[in-house]
């Protein structure tokens, strides 16, 4: 089929989309440097950019791996307070700085690990229970542990204080572009396709030969690693964590954010990432009614469109180019002999930074 | 018909996210003057702004609404009696819903538009992320309701945050207090505490109390925790009943409290209670006959000099409701900026210029002792910006919450 050819070349291709998301940067963070954006519209576009990486995150789990973990919040838990005291220890030293997210995530994936492979083995309601325990485990052993431990450690309930605030606008986007641009890639690849065939039926895929309990937590690692490198994202950004901050709740919103944008889609989770963080704060004039005018929001979008906005539908800026050189081609040489485009199109495909 | 509406709901998002950046541009025009003090002044010339941020919805709305009522009832008295030197004080109010995320961006919007001081946060933990926002812009700012120690210096460097003030107590003096109080006036010689392990500031007062016993000799005979949400504390007050203590210490919110009470009594403990200011409210908790004879401290107290009565009467007139100790707080905490913001303006001034910030963080510390204020008599602030004021003693006496004494 002519039409599954790809006339943009594969490396240019990841060349548009890298230009063009470190144009958006540039710009962004001039913008900001320079106070164009004033403080606070740059402060809630870096919560954006946390509460993105959580929600895509959070979507291999759901949206990919078709799972539904609720303990989202106790990952991004454990990132924050690694990172946190690792940044405190460094006395807020920028060079340390990378290294205390990646330790983050990896502490968070290691935790991933620990309770992927029973509760993997659970399906449904039953892992929904498990990694919801684990969630609140998490929070309560973070409120307690200093009086078993008996030193000062996390701080119990008054929190960790005093956090170096060393995240800035331009880390978090370069974050959130290496997370979509890795989670991109990864189900692109053999193992995200093998994630994909456990979503759409477990047992014809083990019948292929997959091994799905690998593949299974595999999925729920690297989602967790990344909820683990938000999480120290959100600690350099606010400077204080108190457990109560990683609740139950928090892991229902960030679900929300997934559920909202369409399960499986990346786009989704992006655009309803942005337009809940944003949302809220864009309310704040009506400030009675926001929480109204939010739970409405979502309410009206789960009633007319369950799959979510997007459904499992992603955009993509060189599909799109494809189309429209395409079109533009058989206009010029047979007229409408090109089909519009095919349905397995709808895949995962795409590098996020243009979407802002 | 599905794809419609599946479009439309997309860009009403959209358009929401949009009206988000938006803001700055459509009605930031109109105000924009306004909005940018430091370039022109020409607007702010006429007003002064004031911001009042803290939890105004969610779990702990009751102390947020209280203090935006408690001051707003203030500056609405200034404004309706000629305002500060003519001009009119302008209220920003924003909810932070108890979070630190949304403290720190709704504090950042008030910089944006304009303000002077602040009045707030509510929770400590809230209060904190703002003043890591608020001490670099030398904002000042005047919570009436943060206890934590932490709110107004850095506890690892002991720096003061000099621009950080409260009017209420911090919780290790609370817990002084009690303990204090339990020797000498109540005369126990032993005593158990009952806490809420996740809640930072029944630790906070908790600690306290427990270091000062040991330093009065009064023998701590059981300290027992329960986890947020509890509502059945049998199994604790099981065993504190078994080691009969003359005092039984609860530094928790009220609603707790009052299920404590009652089911300690079901369990056979006769020992007095005595708990720190979130036992404020709680005689609608709990029976009269099991509150009969609780003791608690308190920074504020119903009725009890004229110029009280008269802000209870003027809360309950205009809002319908009767005062909380927060409204009262935040109603003195009102007083005392508005009477630092009347000297940075009659030293002539430009309003929000970094001078003027100054001025009023000064004139907070050092001219404020005169005031009537209504839980205190004037305010004077110790060398970590804490008030230094005495604590009223609230008994429960047939279902009432009733003034004691000054202690």
């Amino acid at each position: 089929m002519k039409n599954n050819e790809k006339i943009i070349p594969m490396p240019l291709r990841y060349l548009i989309n890298i230009v063009l998301f470190v144009v958006f940067l540039l710009v962004m963070n001039n913008l900001i440097v320079s106070g164009t954006i004033p403080k606070y519209y740059a402060g809630v576009i870096s919560f954006i950019g946390v509460n993105i990486i959580l929600a895509v995150s959070l979507n291999i789990a759901t949206g990919y791996l078709g799972q539904l973990p609720l303990g989202h919040a106790g990952f991004m838990a454990i990132g924050a307070y690694t990172s946190a005291l690792i940044m405190k220890a460094a006395s807020g030293s920028a060079t340390i700085f990378p290294f205390a997210l990646i330790a983050g995530g990896l502490i968070a994936a290691l935790f991933g690990l620990i309770i992927g492979i029973p509760a993997l083995r659970l399906k449904g309601d039953y892992l929904a229970i498990l990694t919801l325990g684990f969630g609140e485990i998490i929070r309560v052993i973070l409120l307690n542990i200093d009086n078993v431990l008996g030193f000062t450690l996390t701080n119990g309930a008054a929190g960790l204080q005093k956090i170096p605030k060393t995240t800035n606008f331009l880390i978090t986007f370069i974050m959130v572009g290496i997370t979509c641009y890795v989670i991109h890639t990864m189900m692109k690849s053999r193992h995200g396709r093998a994630i994909l065939s456990i979503r759409e039926n477990e047992i014809a895929s083990e019948s292929c030969g997959i091994n799905t309990t690998y593949y299974k937590t595999l999925g729920f690692v690297v989602s967790a690693f990344f909820a683990g490198i938000a999480g120290g994202l959100y600690a350099g950004n606010i400077g204080i964590l108190s457990p109560s901050a990683f609740n139950f709740m928090k892991s229902i919103e960030i679900l929300v954010m997934v559920v909202l944008g369409g399960m499986g889609s990346m786009f989704g989770s992006v655009l309803s990432a942005t337009v809940l963080t944003a949302l809220p704060e864009a309310l704040r004039r009506f400030e009675d009614y926001r929480m109204v005018v939010y739970s409405l929001v979502l309410v009206i979008v789960m009633i007319f469109k369950p799959s979510g906005l997007m459904g499992t539908y992603d955009f993509s800026l060189n599909g799109l180019l494809d189309k429209l050189i395409l079109k533009f081609r058989g206009n010029h040489t047979e007229k409408g002999a090109m089909p519009q485009e095919k349905k397995g199109e709808a895949a995962v495909r795409k590098k996020e930074g243009k979407l802002k | 018909m599905k794809k419609f509406l599946s479009i439309a709901l997309i860009l009403v998002l959209i358009i929401g996210c949009f009206a988000a950046c938006g803001d700055k541009n459509t009605t930031g025009d109109p105000d924009s003057e306004e909005s940018k003090p430091p370039v022109d002044d020409t607007a702010s010339d006429e007003t002064i702004k004031v911001a009042i941020i803290g939890c105004h919805t969610g779990q702990n709305a009751q102390y947020g609404l209280g203090v935006l009522n408690g001051a707003q009832l203030y500056i609405d008295q200034i404004n309706a009696s000629g305002g500060i030197n003519g001009k009119q004080i302008k209220v920003i109010a924003y909810d932070n819903k108890s979070d630190n995320q949304e403290a720190i961006n709704a504090f950042n919007r008030a910089v944006d538009e304009g303000i002077t001081a602040l009045i707030g946060d509510v929770i400590s933990a809230n209060t904190i992320a703002v003043v890591g926002e608020a001490y670099p812009l030398n904002m000042p700012m005047i919570t009436p309701s943060a206890t934590a120690a932490a709110v107004t210096y850095d506890d690892e460097t002991d720096t003061v945050y000099s621009n950080v003030f409260r009017t209420c107590f911090i919780d290790p003096f609370q817990g002084e207090k009690m303990a204090n109080y339990a020797n000498e006036k109540l005369g126990a010689k032993t005593a158990a505490i009952i806490y809420e392990t996740g809640n930072d500031y029944a630790v906070g007062v908790k600690d306290a109390f427990i270091e000062t016993c040991k330093k009065l000799g009064i023998e701590i005979v059981d300290e027992e925790g329960y986890a947020t949400g509890d509502v059945d504390f049998m199994s604790q007050l099981t065993t504190i009943n078994s080691k009969n203590p003359d005092v039984v210490f609860c530094p928790n919110y009220y609603q707790d409290n009052g299920l404590i009470i009652t089911q300690a009594r079901k369990a056979g403990i006769k020992a007095t209670f005595i708990g720190s200011d979130g036992m404020n409210g709680v005689k609608g908790y709990a029976s009269a006959a099991d509150l009969e004879g609780t003791v608690y401290c308190s920074g504020y107290a119903p009725g009890v000099t004229e110029a009280v009565k008269a802000f209870d009467e003027a809360y309950a007139a205009k809002f319908k409701t009767e005062p909380n100790m927060f409204a009262a707080t935040a109603y003195d905490a009102a007083m005392v900026l508005c009477n630092a913001l009347q000297i940075a303006e009659e030293a002539g001034l430009k309003t929000g210029s970094d001078e003027y910030k100054q001025a009023v963080i000064d004139a907070i510390r050092d001219k404020s002792a005169d005031l009537e204020c209504i839980t205190s008599s004037g305010y004077t602030f110790d060398e970590r910006n804490n008030p230094v004021k005495n604590a009223f003693i609230m008994k429960l006496v047939g279902g009432d919450e009733v003034y004691v004494e000054t202690y």
